[in-house]
C-alpha cells in the first residue's frame, strides 16, 4: 500500500465515523491560529459540551478561551445552540466571542 | 426586505430614493446610520476591522427583519452592514425601515438595530494607540434588546 492509499483509508474511517466541520471566529481564531478544522465525532462526543470539553482538554490557549472564565457563544449549522444541543455527522459548529456589530 | 453585508460604502441618498420609488403607500421611512467614532472607553481610535461569520450573518439579519414584519405594519425593510477596515466617520451600518405612517417604522427601526447589535456575528477590532484590541460586548446592549422581548 503506498501513502496515498494509506491517507485515503484514514480519510475514509473518519467519514464513516462522521465528523464535524468547527469553526472560530475573531480573538478565538486568533488565539487557536486557526479558523477552520474537522473533528471526528466518536460516542463520547455527541454534543456541543462534549465538544468544547474535548477541545479544552488540549490545554494552553484552548483551556484559557474555552475553561469558562471567557464569554463564548455556539452556532451548529449557523443557528444559536447550546452545551446540550446534540452534534451529527457533517453538522457545522461555529465557536465565537458575544457579537460586537453595528 | 434586502439585507446587504459588503466593504463597500453606501449612499444613504440613494438606498432611500430606491426604497420609496414606485410604492406611493409608503407615507414614513425612519433610518439609522452607525459611525465609527475616534474613541472607545476612553481610548482614541484610529480605525477598526469588522469581521462577520458568512451564511449566519445573512440568516440572522433576514430572521430579524422578518421579526420585525411580524411586529409592526411595515412595508419594506433595508439592512446594510459593512465589513472590512474602516476608519473614523465611516458608515458602518444603515437600517432603515418604511411604513404608512412614522410609529412603526421608529419603533421597527430601533427593533431591528438593537436586535443586529446582538444577534448577528459581527465583530469588531480596534486599533488604538496602544495596539488592537477586540471590543467587549456591552451588558447595555442586552438590556437594550431585552427590552423587546
Amino acid at each position: 500500500m503506498n501513502d496515498a492509499q494509506v491517507l485515503q483509508g484514514r480519510a475514509g474511517e473518519t467519514t464513516a465515523a462522521g465528523s464535524v466541520t468547527v469553526l472560530y471566529f475573531a480573538r478565538l481564531k486568533e488565539a487557536f491560529g486557526s479558523g477552520q478544522e474537522q473533528i471526528a465525532l466518536t460516542p463520547s462526543i455527541r454534543t456541543v459540551q462534549a465538544l468544547l470539553d474535548h477541545l479544552q482538554s488540549r490545554g494552553g490557549a484552548w483551556q484559557r478561551e474555552l475553561g469558562g472564565s471567557r464569554p463564548v457563544r455556539v452556532a451548529v449549522n449557523q443557528e444559536m445552540a447550546r452545551g446540550n444541543t446534540p452534534l451529527s455527522a457533517s453538522d457545522e459548529v461555529a465557536f465565537f466571542p458575544p457579537v460586537t456589530g453595528g | 426586505m434586502t439585507v446587504r453585508v459588503q466593504t463597500e460604502d453606501f449612499d444613504v441618498g440613494v438606498q432611500i430614493a430606491a426604497m420609496r420609488r414606485g410604492n406611493p403607500a409608503i407615507g414614513a421611512i425612519a433610518s439609522f446610520i452607525g459611525l465609527v467614532r475616534d474613541v472607545n472607553d476612553g481610548d482614541s481610535v484610529g480605525g477598526m476591522t469588522l469581521e462577520h461569520y458568512p451564511g449566519m450573518t445573512e440568516k440572522a439579519l433576514e430572521r430579524i427583519v422578518a421579526e420585525a414584519h411580524s411586529r409592526w405594519d411595515v412595508i419594506d425593510v433595508l439592512v446594510i452592514h459593512r465589513v472590512g477596515t474602516l476608519r473614523p466617520t465611516d458608515q458602518i451600518v444603515l437600517v432603515a425601515v418604511a411604513s404608512a405612517h412614522r410609529g412603526e417604522a421608529f419603533a421597527a427601526c430601533e427593533f431591528v438595530m438593537d436586535y443586529l447589535k446582538t444577534q448577528a456575528p459581527f465583530w469588531k477590532k480596534e486599533q488604538t494607540a496602544q495596539g488592537e484590541r477586540w471590543v467587549e460586548a456591552k451588558a447595555s446592549d442586552d438590556a437594550a434588546a431585552d427590552r423587546w422581548s
